[in-house]
């Protein structure tokens, strides 16, 4: 299939959205994409969005994070140059731990929440210098869009969108 | 509409008939408008409190510490009441951004932005005493564990002032990061809204080119859930760190177990009244009034109330066992009979009046919705918190161990000038940010329009009524 046409449904009300992608999933038709210009609450469940991993993401980080904060602690003040400083125990980690608890909480802490974000970062494609994708800019403001693929079935969609209260209805080529 | 219930016995947040568009217009006003007269003369009192500041920071570097008051005994002083002091203030953005929205409180969401911003500002005036105070800030890489000229004689990972460092700047990063996160939705608005292309230009810079798709909604609500339960540990450990400065030392005053959770309590006490100090000015300059209303204010003020109360029990149980252990020592740390009636005893009345009487005045609730209460109330939090700090490091160093190293600390005119500059920097930064930034979270904002808006919830509530 050749063609690249997608059909951008707009509407003013979250919960017409909803009900509008209610409708387009009976129809048994592919939503590509929804722009809105705030979270939908349980807009990603009905539109059958996978649960994010990013917290899972997180705590692995947050154990990277640990381990670094153990790793330095015990490599500059135990192994390469141990000092005498009030007397502390220089010559075993464990026994040296208790002052280096604020360390390791805060490595964690550190490496946890930097990574989990540049992580989201690179999986939503968002940096500095990247262009906005939303076709329409008042998507950011109070429009909402769904995105759905044409398989010659122009008429058949604008109809069914038709019953859905949208404000626009707009058939676009995409390149 | 059954999804956006809320009881009625709740008081709307958003005031007056808004739609979605409303809000956006209602945000972007202060950006798109031209400054008034105002703004201006705030902030060229700002800048020049600023240069000033610049000037006796570079006359300190040039010359040295010795232009403070510092002596043999008081070895730090205003640096580090300033340091402890505006690391408290930023305590309250945090809280509200991430412990209020791990405990679901919409009400954060009108103020969190701010809140978050005055953390940021903050926490920049804090790091820069510490940084003064090594003379040599040129070499204030030496507080990173990196290899050096020394073959590698690594920082001391046991003293608490390293600890500092680490928690500071976790703390600092972080919370940008938070705070820009959530911008990019808002940068985002701005820049699909601007019509002057340089404008445009920057916005959709600074927006990072976010596009509202739904899997990034998932993943910002997800981003935002996880940061909010790494911050919320992280806030409670930084002034717990920051304490530690004293608590860990062996000085009679500073050596208590109470320190920690005192510190954190006060921390969050003092950067609420910032807070108020700060939106209760924004609020009319911006006119955003609808969105930072009466019950915001006294909400806040529940929470100066609370942690106000934490504080007072902490003074009074320092104050007991200060008499109670019958040392001498202790009758001279900065709650005891000696501090009250001893040289300091100025410094002393100022913290008890300031931090624990006027705040009382919020039990009344009159006075807690009240505007121009609230903010002359923060004011004087503001102050008895600046004195808590002084009082518990000039009174405590001030009565040595040995009566002939007793002494005074008397500040110079470097040591105000220094604090002064901070303050103009802190409000050069914001005044900056109120004109350029969303104040407000404004897609957050439009999440609880429909539950919490007034005009909603009057639909709702007369179709209620049969």
């Amino acid at each position: 299939m050749s063609t690249n046409k997608v059909i951008h449904a707009l509407y003013n009300d979250d919960d017409v959205l909803m009900d509008a992608v209610k409708t387009v999933k009976k129809a048994d038709h592919h939503i590509e994409e929804v722009f809105t210009p705030f979270p939908v609450h349980g807009l990603d469940k009905l539109l059958g969005l996978e649960r994010s991993r990013l917290g899972i993401c997180a705590f692995l980080y947050g154990l990277t994070g640990l381990s670094f904060a153990v790793w330095m602690t015990n490599y500059m003040m135990i192994e390469d140059w141990p000092q005498d400083i009030g007397g502390k125990p220089n010559f075993s980690w464990i026994l040296n731990m208790p002052a280096f608890v604020p360390i390791m909480f805060e490595l964690t802490v550190f490496f946890a929440a930097h990574l989990m974000v540049i992580t989201f970062y690179m999986r939503s494609r968002i940096w500095p210098f990247k262009e906005a994708e939303n076709p329409d800019p008042r998507t950011t403001d109070d429009i909402f869009l769904m995105e759905i693929p044409v398989h010659d079935n122009e008429e058949e969609l604008t109809a069914l969108l038709n019953t859905t209260n949208a404000v626009e209805i707009k058939v676009i080529e995409k390149h | 509409m059954s999804s956006h219930y809320e009881a009625p016995i709740r008081e709307p947040l958003v005031l007056g008939d808004k739609s979605y568009h409303d809000i956006t217009l209602d945000i972007v006003q202060p950006i798109e408008g031209k400054a008034n007269k105002n703004w201006y003369i705030a902030f060229t009192i700002a800048l020049v409190a600023f240069l000033w500041g610049i000037g006796c920071i570079l006359y300190t570097v040039g010359t040295g510490i010795g232009v403070w008051g510092l002596n043999k005994n008081i070895g730090w002083a205003w640096d580090i009441t300033n340091f402890v002091w505006w690391v408290g203030i930023g305590h309250a953005g945090t809280l509200i951004s991430a412990v209020l929205l791990l405990f679901r409180q919409k009400w954060r969401m009108a103020i969190n932005r701010s809140a978050e911003a005055m953390t940021i500002f903050a926490v920049f005036q804090a790091g820069l005493f510490p940084i003064i105070h090594m003379g040599r800030p040129w070499n204030g890489y030496w507080v990173l564990p990196i290899p050096n000229q020394f073959g590698s004689l690594w920082v001391n990972f046991n003293s608490p002032l390293l600890w500092d460092v680490f928690a500071i700047s976790t703390y600092l990063s972080v919370s940008l990061v938070f705070w820009w996160t959530g911008l990019l939705p808002d940068f985002a608005m701005i820049r699909d809204r601007a019509v002057k292309p340089f404008q445009k230009k920057i916005y959709a810079l600074l927006s990072f080119g976010w596009s509202g798709r739904a899997k990034d909604w998932q993943r910002f609500e997800e981003v935002s859930l996880v940061l909010a339960g790494l911050a919320t540990p992280l806030v409670l450990s930084v002034h717990t760190i920051v304490s530690f400065d004293f608590a860990t030392s062996i000085n009679p005053g500073w050596h208590s177990t109470i320190f920690p959770p005192y510190f954190v309590a006060g921390a969050i006490f003092s950067g609420f009244a910032m807070v108020q100090t700060l939106l209760g000015v924004m609020r009319k300059v911006t006119n955003l009034e609808n969105y930072i209303t009466r019950l915001h204010v006294e909400y806040m003020n529940i929470v100066i109330i609370l942690t106000g109360g934490i504080v007072a029990v902490a003074y009074a149980s320092e104050f007991f066992i200060a008499w109670y252990t019958g040392s001498p020592y202790e009758n001279y740390t900065y709650m005891s009979v000696g501090a009250a009636t001893g040289p300091y005893g100025w410094a002393f009345w100022s913290l008890i009046i300031f931090n624990i009487l006027i705040p009382q005045v919020l039990w009344i609730k009159k006075f807690r919705r009240s505007f121009i209460v609230s903010f002359l109330v923060s004011i004087a939090i503001n102050i008895g918190m600046w004195f808590e700090r002084f009082d518990i490091i000039a009174i405590v160093l001030s009565k040595g161990h040995l009566p002939s190293t007793w002494t005074r600390f008397e500040p110079t005119f470097v040591d105000v000038g220094v604090f002064v500059g901070t303050i103009g920097f802190f409000f050069v930064l914001f005044l900056l940010y109120a004109r350029t930034f969303p104040v407000i979270a404004q897609a957050e904002v439009k999440t609880i329009l429909k539950s919490s808006g007034e005009n909603y919830k009057k639909l709702r509530d007369g179709n209620n009524e049969h």
